[in-house]
């Protein structure tokens, strides 16, 4: 039976392009074919972006979920095998609260998880295969890379406090140094103390451009191993001639508490927030009992509805 | 093209002085008339007038590449959208405001007259006060003196309002001025405009 593409709109177009992509890159599918306990999210409630869900109850009478996640279902499935490493991509709907209409929508999304023995090549091929994603999405697009080892010895080294910290990383995200010299001024931190974390926010570029001045802010700060990591992730987009697309940029946050290491977010031209975002989650990995290391990504093709330079898509579809 | 979106009234022509001084002129902008939208090529910028309030939803949306908005608007609001700079400008304060001589009774519930129900809630939540937020657009001096709440939670510039109404401010919440925004996207596509106009207007702050 012969396909007819036509019959897709731009959306299914890039989503089945997605797929095709990690198909050709080693990964197999994951199918959600049941609902997860309620349990499992809540569980994990800081992970998932919204911590609203649509609840039912099952026949059973237990407490399920309509998903509004799939990497903890991913993770959840499957069993350590050591030295091994699981390759897997998922095209799926998940139901969470759209920022926009304030009310729960049904969400397209496409992603990658890998899990198991993650080494730094594995991390920077991740962030290859998101940029190569981001490709498929629109020409001009620019992925945005963090590093939040490096991020959390910068913020501890201003207050040993918890709230404190809390807030300094809220004012981080929004690229807000005159609010973290506020929070400084309000709990009597010395200037100088949040002087190095000031900087480093005030990187943002090219890894070319911005890993020298990294190097020299992070001199005697014990983070040899943190940058060296690094280095050896932006290795791969950077040998595949893809440095101009990615940016240093130390404002990218996520929960600390289950992202580890790279962290990163994607963003194409026309589109006015983040349609890619992922990194490594070691972290999450441990909380649910498992040894394996992990790293992954998720695109939101909800975010690329109104891209009108979608059509870039097809040509590439029709000719697979 | 960078757009811009400044808040209409006194403010945005403080902050439009600002960034003229900076070296991003849009001299069409001072011409009367209701036109909304000022454009220099030459200079690259878009200009547009929008609602105080409104302007954190056009640089989030991404119709504004950057903004002009005041720090109640965004913790109020809580946009995604970076916070590069205080200009020091509309300088005001978010306060708790009560009749002359108010006296809290912790055994009631609070009930707090505002515009501002996320700061209203955040604060007495700080402090495990337990409140009923009564939400209103406008003329919010009155609620107290017509019965309709205990305190209000208001921007408070001179306290000339309160005093004619015989109320007074019993705590600062949170002190407000105008803040330069960006859209997360529009900063890695137009960063070299972006940083540049930062540091032009930082600069001006600062001298």
């Amino acid at each position: 039976m012969k396909l007819d593409p036509s019959i897709l709109d731009d959306t299914e177009k890039l989503n089945l392009a997605l797929r095709s992509l990690y198909l050709r890159h080693g990964f197999t599918r994951f199918r959600m074919g049941k609902f997860e306990k309620y349990d499992l999210y809540m569980q994990n409630k800081d992970f998932l972006i919204s911590d609203n869900i649509i609840t039912f109850t099952d026949t059973n009478g237990v407490l399920m979920a309509l998903k509004p996640d799939v990497t903890l279902s991913i993770i959840k499935s499957r069993r350590d095998v050591p030295g091994t490493l699981q390759k897997i991509c998922y095209n799926e709907n998940v139901y969470r609260v759209s920022k926009g209409a304030g009310c729960f929508r049904e969400l397209m999304q496409a992603g990658v998880e890998c899990i198991g023995s993650v080494d730094e090549r594995c991390v920077g091929e991740t962030l290859l295969l998101a940029a190569e994603s981001l490709a498929l999405c629109a020409p001009e697009y620019v992925l945005s890379v963090s590093h939040l080892d490096i991020l959390r010895s910068f913020v501890e080294s201003v207050s040993d406090s918890a709230s404190v910290r809390r807030r300094i990383l809220k004012c981080v995200s929004e690229k807000n140094l005159h609010g973290i010299s506020g929070i400084c001024r309000d709990e009597g931190i010395a200037w100088s103390k949040a002087e190095a974390l000031r900087a480093l926010l005030g990187l943002y570029g090219t890894p070319e451009s911005v890993m020298p001045r990294l190097r020299e802010l992070c001199a005697g700060r014990a983070l040899d191993a943190e940058l060296a990591h690094l280095d050896s992730v932006l290795s791969v987009p950077l040998g595949a001639g893809l440095g101009g697309r990615v940016r240093l940029d130390f404002s990218s946050v996520s929960n600390m508490n289950y992202y580890n290491g790279v962290l990163f977010k994607g963003f194409i031209e026309g589109v006015p927030d983040s349609v890619l975002s992922g990194g490594q989650y070691d972290k999450l990995m441990r909380r649910m009992g498992s040894r394996s290391n992990a790293v992954g990504f998720a695109v939101y093709l909800d975010m690329l509805e109104r891209l009108s330079d979608m059509e870039a898509v097809v040509p590439a579809f029709a000719e697979e | 093209m960078l757009n811009i979106a400044l808040p209409k009234g006194r403010l945005g022509e403080t902050v439009y002085d600002i960034f003229e001084n900076a070296g991003f002129p849009c001299p069409s902008i001072r011409e009367s008339g209701r036109k909304l939208i000022f454009e220099n090529p030459d200079a690259d910028v878009r200009y547009f007038w929008a609602k105080p309030s409104d302007v954190s939803i056009y640089v989030e949306r991404g119709a504004a590449d950057i903004g002009v908005v005041g720090k109640d608007i965004l913790l109020e609001y809580e946009p995604d959208v970076y916070e590069l700079l205080d200009l020091g400008v509309g300088t005001c304060r978010m306060a708790v405001a009560a009749p002359r001589g108010y006296r809290d009774n912790p055994q009631h519930t609070l009930r707090v007259a505002t515009k501002f129900a996320r700061i209203a809630r955040n604060h007495y939540a700080a402090a495990g006060r337990d409140i009923d937020v009564i939400h209103l657009n406008g003329s919010i001096e009155i609620a107290p003196i017509l019965g309709l709440s205990d305190v209000i939670v208001d921007i408070v510039e001179t306290g000339t309002t309160l005093r004619e109404n015989d109320l007074e401010v019993i705590e600062t919440i949170v002190p407000v001025s105008a803040r330069l925004i960006a859209n997360k996207s529009s900063y890695a596509f137009k960063t070299a405009q972006i940083e540049r106009l930062t540091r032009e207007l930082a600069k001006k702050e600062e001298a």
